[in-house]
């Protein structure tokens, strides 16, 4: 360091001299993270040859080689003629522009299809007020009881003019919605319950919880699946039947309710015990207590990682495909059972799985950019 | 904790109070709301088992686990013991366990490796290394597994048919018929050999124990590699030569319309298996990052500060430092692939979920069948959660 100094002439001006061109720019950018030694540069080359070749590859499969629709005959079949002669070269999106509103809306009566459409909206327009930290208080409980009967009406119909649909005929993306959803809203509740119950002092409710939070987890959720589809009915007195729809949506709330309550838990084990002692020392019974105190303060704590679990009950609804309920995954593949569309399964999971995608990346870059805010006092 | 360092007041405990019976009273209060939770809880499941007795009854379905050594009359694909459809319910059963914890078990040790290369990649100075490790856990992540599952498995049966199967590498083809790998006929010799092995790691570990005990003693390093090295590889090589080194590849080829010799995977097993690694390595390799960003930059300068080589640092103070982190998530992570593994139903692979739901509907027996499933998984559950939780346990910070 002595040199330097020693050896630096004097600066006539004090005009701050830009550093040199190896050190900042896109050339050093480069240089540091691409090239940085023999090893970066040629796992760099080798990779960036793969990624051409891939892409070029998928450009060649997805759009240029692709077909994007096929003619019908008068008897209303596909002539998929032209798509079976690409063998894999191309895509063949003839049967996503086909099938697709069969894929979203399932078997739900042709012309009523701006119902089910306008209680997807609904729904997106529900995450999204409910991601604003403005609503996060008790006003939110009124929207979402306002809307989810509003989602109801619109999907049975049957008052206001509009035409009852059974539901057995609903079916696509509102199905996988309606699952996740109204199991959360379910679930959320119960989980608070349990949560609460697994911290509480009383030896028979703490049992009870516990039990149940980790029989659930210790099994997976098709089994709950199964025993919602097959044993339900002998649980129920003769005579007595629920839909198949409402039993899963029961198994998912169970599901879901052990999986929140061990995250509302961590919430509440987060919180500083001064402030349970504190609420007490103000006279607060249990219930002001819990309320008023400490949920207030352990669910803020705990919303990233409910996003992260809602995320994952949002993929989960899929299995519902096993005991043959008509969500998104199931229309897509029911899809392309008939014979003329047999083969396309590729074309279809990549059009099913880019909406999962989409909804899933919001929710997980929503979840991360408020991790990072609500940490934001911790990092200084 | 001898009495003398404790304030005696604080050993004082609380005056007894006599209960009241009264709403005041805290205790009165805790036992009015067990017993009342207690008692609602209990006649729901009451009112739910009587109604499912009486249904019993009604519909005539037999109760009990007698049918399991009844004949099942179930093909079934592939099993690791040997299984007719004239054999019991039992041994059905007990091959779809074998089958779950095959794709369990391969599957948690390739995830482990998958996930860890990811998550390491994804903190490489190199960009690009980095951003596409990202962008894989991301995009894995956001799919539902099931979807994932369903892709590899039409992916799989869009292979071409044994005719034209492909052919990557010598010996190996993959055709709609699933893989097709060269395996070794084994021999007695090979058996011997992996013995000679496990013996040579016990002898190792015991060797490396007794290491670190002298330099505990004296401060001396010992080097524990070149006996390392003869015991886990010598002994086995040496094993084997004695015994006559038979070593016949059974080499896959094309007879007719499909394959003889060499070792198959099936489709489904093929697909349920990169299904589930890939998934899962998209979670672990979360959690690998996370580990190893736990570990505090001071502790890297002070390791270096001290002149341990980048190996060293990595495994005496950056490696345990960072299992403490990594360890507690990744049980879980292994917890969730063997309950994915129940999803093998959906593409026809015959695990345990497959052979108990085909039982329930030949017998009828519902309620047991829904049972097994369960108690399966409640064992491998509790058995993973257990072997993790003493892992964690021995290698958890010791505080004083």
């Amino acid at each position: 360091m002595s040199d330097i100094t020693a050896n630096t002439p004097a600066m006539s001006s004090s005009e701050p001299r830009s550093a040199p061109l190896t050190a900042v720019g896109p050339i050093a950018w480069l240089r540091t993270n691409l090239f940085s030694g023999w090893l970066s540069t040629a796992v760099t080359l080798a990779l960036g040859y793969l990624i051409v070749r891939a892409v070029i590859g998928f450009v060649d499969w997805a759009f240029i080689n692709a077909i994007w629709s096929v003619p019908v005959s008068p008897t209303g079949v596909a002539q998929t003629q032209a798509c079976r002669d690409l063998q894999g070269s191309g895509a063949c999106w003839a049967v996503v522009t086909e099938k697709h509103r069969f894929m979203l809306f399932g078997t739900y009566p042709y012309e009523q299809h701006w119902r089910p459409a306008i209680v997807c909206l609904l729904f997106i327009g529900l995450y999204i007020v409910s991601s604003m930290r403005r609503f996060w208080n008790w006003t939110l409980i009124p929207i979402w009881i306002g809307t989810l009967t509003t989602i109801g009406i619109l999907m049975w119909g049957g008052i206001l003019g509009l035409p009852y649909v059974p539901q057995e005929r609903w079916g696509g993306l509102p199905i996988t919605l309606i699952l996740a959803t109204f199991g959360l809203a379910l679930a959320f509740p119960l989980s608070i319950l349990v949560a609460l119950g697994r911290r509480s002092n009383l030896p028979a409710i703490k049992v009870l919880c516990v039990l149940y939070v980790e029989l659930i987890r210790g099994v997976p959720l098709i089994s709950l699946l199964f025993m919602a589809s097959v044993m339900f009915p002998l649980f129920l007195p003769e005579g007595m039947n629920i839909d198949k729809l409402l039993r899963a949506q029961i198994a998912i709330t169970l599901f879901a309710g052990a999986y929140l309550a061990e995250v509302v838990r961590g919430g509440l084990q987060a919180l500083p015990k001064g402030q349970y002692e504190a609420a007490e020392a103000m006279g607060l019974s249990y219930w002001q207590k819990t309320g008023l105190i400490i949920l207030p303060q352990a669910l803020r704590l705990v919303i990233p990682p409910l996003v992260n679990t809602f995320i994952g009950f949002f993929k989960d609804t899929s299995l519902v495909l096993i005991i043959g309920i008509f969500d998104l995954l199931t229309a897509g593949k029911t899809a392309i059972v008939e014979p003329s569309w047999q083969g396309f399964g590729v074309e279809v999971y990549v059009f099913v799985g880019l909406i999962y995608l989409c909804f899933c990346f919001a929710m997980s870059k929503y979840s991360q950019g408020l991790e990072a805010e609500l940490n934001r006092h911790r990092r200084r | 904790m001898s009495d003398a360092t404790v304030d005696p007041r604080f050993r004082r405990k609380p005056p007894k109070r006599p209960i009241r019976l009264s709403w005041a009273d805290e205790r009165i209060r805790g036992i009015v709301w067990q017993v009342l939770v207690v008692g609602i809880i209990g006649s729901i499941i009451w009112w739910l088992w009587s109604n499912t007795v009486h249904n019993l009854e009604v519909r005539r379905i037999a109760t009990g686990f007698g049918f399991l050594n009844r004949e099942a009359g179930l093909p079934i694909a592939e099993s690791l013991i040997s299984y007719e459809p004239t054999d019991t319910y039992f041994r059905a059963l007990l091959v779809g366990v074998l089958n779950t914890l095959k794709v369990a078990v391969v599957g948690i040790v390739l995830a482990t490796f998958l996930g860890t290369a990811i998550g390491i990649a994804r903190l490489s100075k190199n960009f690009l290394v980095a951003k596409i490790a990202g962008f894989y856990v991301e995009v894995i992540r956001d799919l539902p597994l099931l979807l994932q599952l369903l892709f590899w498995y039409t992916i799989m049966q869009g292979l071409p048919g044994p005719r034209q199967a492909l052919k990557p590498v010598e010996g190996v083809f993959l055709s709609n018929r699933g893989f097709k790998v060269p395996a070794l006929v084994w021999e007695p010799a090979h058996t011997a050999a992996l013995i000679a092995c496990i013996a040579g790691i016990v002898l190792t570990w015991l060797y490396a124990r007794s290491a670190r005990a002298k330099q505990m003693a004296d401060g001396q390093p010992r080097k524990v590699w070149p006996a390392a090295v003869a015991l886990i590889l010598g002994l086995p090589v040496l094993t084997w030569q004695v015994m006559g080194a038979p070593w016949e590849i059974d080499w896959p080829a094309l007879r007719g319309f499909n394959f003889r010799g060499g070792m198959s995977i099936s489709p489904e097993y093929a697909a349920l298996l990169i299904g589930l690694v890939t998934y899962t390595a998209g979670f672990i390799a979360e959690v690998v990052r996370a580990g190893i960003l736990s570990v505090n930059l001071g502790q890297w300068e002070a390791a270096q500060a001290l002149g341990l080589r980048h190996g060293q640092v990595l495994r005496l103070i950056v490696l345990p430092q960072a299992l403490r982190v990594i360890i507690p998530p990744m049980t879980s992570n292994y917890l969730n692939l063997t309950k994915n593994s129940s999803l093998a139903v959906a593409i026809g692979y015959q695990d345990i979920v497959s052979i108990a739901n085909t039982t329930l509907n030949q017998t009828g027996q519902a309620i047991e069948g829904i049972a097994i499933i369960m108690l399966v998984y409640l064992t491998i559950s509790l058995s993973i959660s257990l072997f993790m939780n003493w892992y964690n346990a021995k290698i958890a910070l010791v505080e004083r």
